[in-house]
């Protein structure tokens, strides 16, 4: 699909002010579009006197999509577990594979993958390929696009949904582009299009503000990254089965060129956050980097895990790993505690699918109380003790 | 030792605002700027430059008027600068981006190292990194944090979920740089100088590189937008303010209490 504009065109300027990506000028009383237009249409409706069209265009694909068939979900293998990502995939892929009237497959590369198979099947995969041994021991992306396009040439998935972590965002393009299919990064929804039957990707784009959402319509496998928690993981089936399919690997060890030497901690507490059912942020409302430790203090009580703004990370006050928003982790704690956070858009991309966003500012406009359910305006310094206290004496309680 | 470096002019999306009115982005008065993962992406090819000698060469594909993007990445001590402008790149997703610039790479030459952002702010995608290492079938080191070379062999350290990855490999590579692996330099007064007089920035088009018109542009995209939209708002929670901090913690827990979510 292109854009086309016509002679139609009066040079009112409405697309030029519409037009997200700032593709379009007005020369000589007339719009037209650079080359930086994604051909996302948002000028099309805009357009008062209808003289932007969008037009097909000739394309030379040479693939039979009738040869390709079923959903595929990469499972992340991560400390001989499997990712909580690909089992939230599992349980989306199912619907769609179930709309599609597909099977649900999963993949395992790892040195013991075999063994992970049951558990794939527990949640909902009716087929696990497994390709497993030494050279996959560690996340390599030679080792691992090897193995995935070997799969791919020789299953043919219509399908293939990826978690968008830091290993899954390195695979998916490589893979992506080694096929030559299409991919769109970082989803954070997935369906199937009515039309076209297609699958629709939908995912926060420049900066989360906007939402596109995209189609791979002449490629195939359709393939995708999926932020973690933006689905929730299917009920274990206890004893459910499927077809396993062992794959051999067929790399050398030889062909794989870097090597992995160690994992280098570098969090407070931890840093896997991804995965945690609470977690308290801290931003520049803190003041300083000493009154972090209110934030530490808050989450310890409170059983979580510290996630932080993009400003104290910029600031030097915690390691980059903590930083929750667009350019940061995605989260989807129980509770999320914002705590000093004024709340730009970029923060909110990363955490608004919390189950109940709690938020402590000063400022009563900030942004952060918009999507907080329960909104505090006081000042931080003086609330985080108190309420570290009561979440201690709750504690205590239980105990 | 010769340095590629791939830049993106976007928009400051820090800037855009939605109109609450028509619910649809305000583009008016947003500066275009260097894509910020990218300046960290320039500043660590400056720092190898300075410690092994060599080139750096900044990249960027984009309409004309990327040229000053480019012309902050000289002042900031790029030594040349490349931009890579042609209609039939126009519509370009990820797959002909990075088909185009790793055939630009190809038509410059020689390269030891070539570095990148880990994403654009604007499509937030973190995948023409990767797939123009496809393209040029070397090796791609993601989300790199820190960069040893010695020799023929670099080793960096690569953000990942539950720390940092040590990895090491043979060069030529292509790494793609987070924000915490540096602190970009300002231009110098010097550099402004010398980008703004002398006409650095080469330009190339189509018909400059050994090129499959059918995989540039739109026409070589697999992907489609179909829509975009502003996404949905959360609803309006309960905003506590009492006059001290003491009554409004204790109001809280009740109302968390009550809700069972504590």
């Amino acid at each position: 699909m292109a854009i086309q504009f016509t002679d139609a065109c009066i040079g009112c300027g409405a697309c030029e002010a519409q037009c997200p990506f700032g593709a379009i000028e007005i020369k000589d009383g007339k719009a037209r579009n650079n080359a930086a237009c994604t051909a996302c249409g948002a000028c099309v409706d805009i357009c008062p006197v209808g003289a932007i069209l969008r037009v097909e265009e000739e394309k030379k694909v040479e693939i039979n999509k009738e040869d390709y068939k079923n959903v595929w979900v990469y499972m992340e293998i991560a400390g001989g577990k499997l990712r909580n990502v690909g089992l939230e995939l599992l349980g989306q892929g199912r619907k769609l594979a179930d709309g599609l009237g597909e099977k649900l497959a999963a993949v395992l590369i790892g040195e013991n993958a075999e063994a992970l198979a049951k558990e794939a099947f527990a949640y909902g995969a009716d087929i696990a390929y497994v390709v497993e041994g030494p050279e996959y021991q560690h996340y390599t992306t030679d080792a691992y696009t090897a193995a995935c396009e070997d799969l791919i040439k020789t299953y043919k998935p219509s399908v293939m949904l990826f978690g968008a972590t830091n290993d899954g965002r390195d695979l998916g393009p490589r893979i992506a582009c080694r096929i030559g299919t299409g991919l769109t990064a970082d989803c954070t929804g997935l369906g199937i299009d009515e039309a076209t039957g297609f699958i629709a990707w939908t995912r926060p784009t420049f900066g989360g503000n906007i939402m596109a959402t995209i189609l791979c319509p002449d490629h195939r496998p359709q393939m995708g990254t999926v932020r973690p928690n933006v689905f929730k993981k299917p009920e274990r089936v206890e004893g459910r089965t499927g077809e396993l399919i062992k794959v051999p690997g067929k790399i050398r060890a030889a062909e794989i060129r870097t090597k992995f030497l160690q994992i280098i901690d570098a969090c407070t507490g931890s840093c896997n956050l991804e995965e945690a059912q609470i977690v308290v942020s801290g931003g520049r409302g803190l003041g300083s980097q000493e009154n972090l430790k209110l934030v530490e203090n808050l989450a310890e009580a409170m059983g979580g895990m510290v996630g932080a703004s993009r400003a104290i990370v910029d600031a030097g006050w915690i390691d980059a790993l903590h930083q929750v928003g667009q350019t940061g982790k995605t989260v989807a704690p129980k509770i999320y505690v914002a705590c000093g956070i004024s709340g730009a858009i970029q923060h909110l991309a990363g955490m608004t699918s919390s189950d109940v966003i709690i938020a402590i500012n000063k400022d009563p406009e900030a942004p952060i109380f918009k999507v907080a359910d329960y909104g505090v305006v006081g000042d931080v310094l003086e609330v985080l003790p108190l309420l570290t206290e009561e979440f201690r004496k709750l504690r205590q309680e239980r105990n | 030792m010769d340095i590629v470096v791939c830049i993106k002019q976007v928009p400051d999306t820090t800037e855009v605002k939605i109109d609450p009115k028509t619910n649809t982005l305000v583009r008016q008065g947003v500066p275009s700027i260097v894509n910020p993962f990218d300046k960290n992406a320039i500043e660590a090819g400056l720092r190898l430059k300075e410690k092994y000698g060599g080139k750096v060469t900044v990249v960027s594909m984009g309409p004309p008027q990327a040229n000053d993007a480019l012309k902050e990445c000289l002042a900031m001590g790029a030594d040349e600068a490349v931009l890579v402008s042609d209609r039939a790149f126009g519509g370009a997703d990820t797959l002909a981006t990075s088909y185009t610039l790793a055939s630009t790479i190809r038509t410059l030459g020689h390269f030891d190292v070539i570095l990148c952002g880990k994403q654009a702010i604007d499509g937030d995608t973190a995948q023409v990194g990767p797939e123009m290492a496809e393209h040029l079938g070397i090796t791609q080191l993601t989300y790199v944090a820190r960069i040893d070379i010695q020799g023929d062999k670099v080793q960096v350290y690569r953000e990942h979920e539950e720390g940092y990855e040590v990895v090491e490999a043979k060069l030529p590579v292509l790494m793609s740089v987070v924000k915490s692996i540096n602190v970009p330099r300002y231009p110098t007064v010097k550099g402004i100088m010398k980008a703004v007089h002398k006409d650095k920035i080469r330009v190339l088009s189509a018909k400059d590189m050994e090129v499959d018109m059918d995989r540039l542009g739109l026409k070589g995209s697999a992907t489609q937008v179909r829509q975009i939209f502003t996404p949905p708002q959360r609803g309006q929670g309960i905003l506590i303010r009492q006059d001290s901090a003491r009554k409004s913690v204790d109001e809280l827990m009740a109302k968390l209490t009550d809700a069972k979510i504590v």
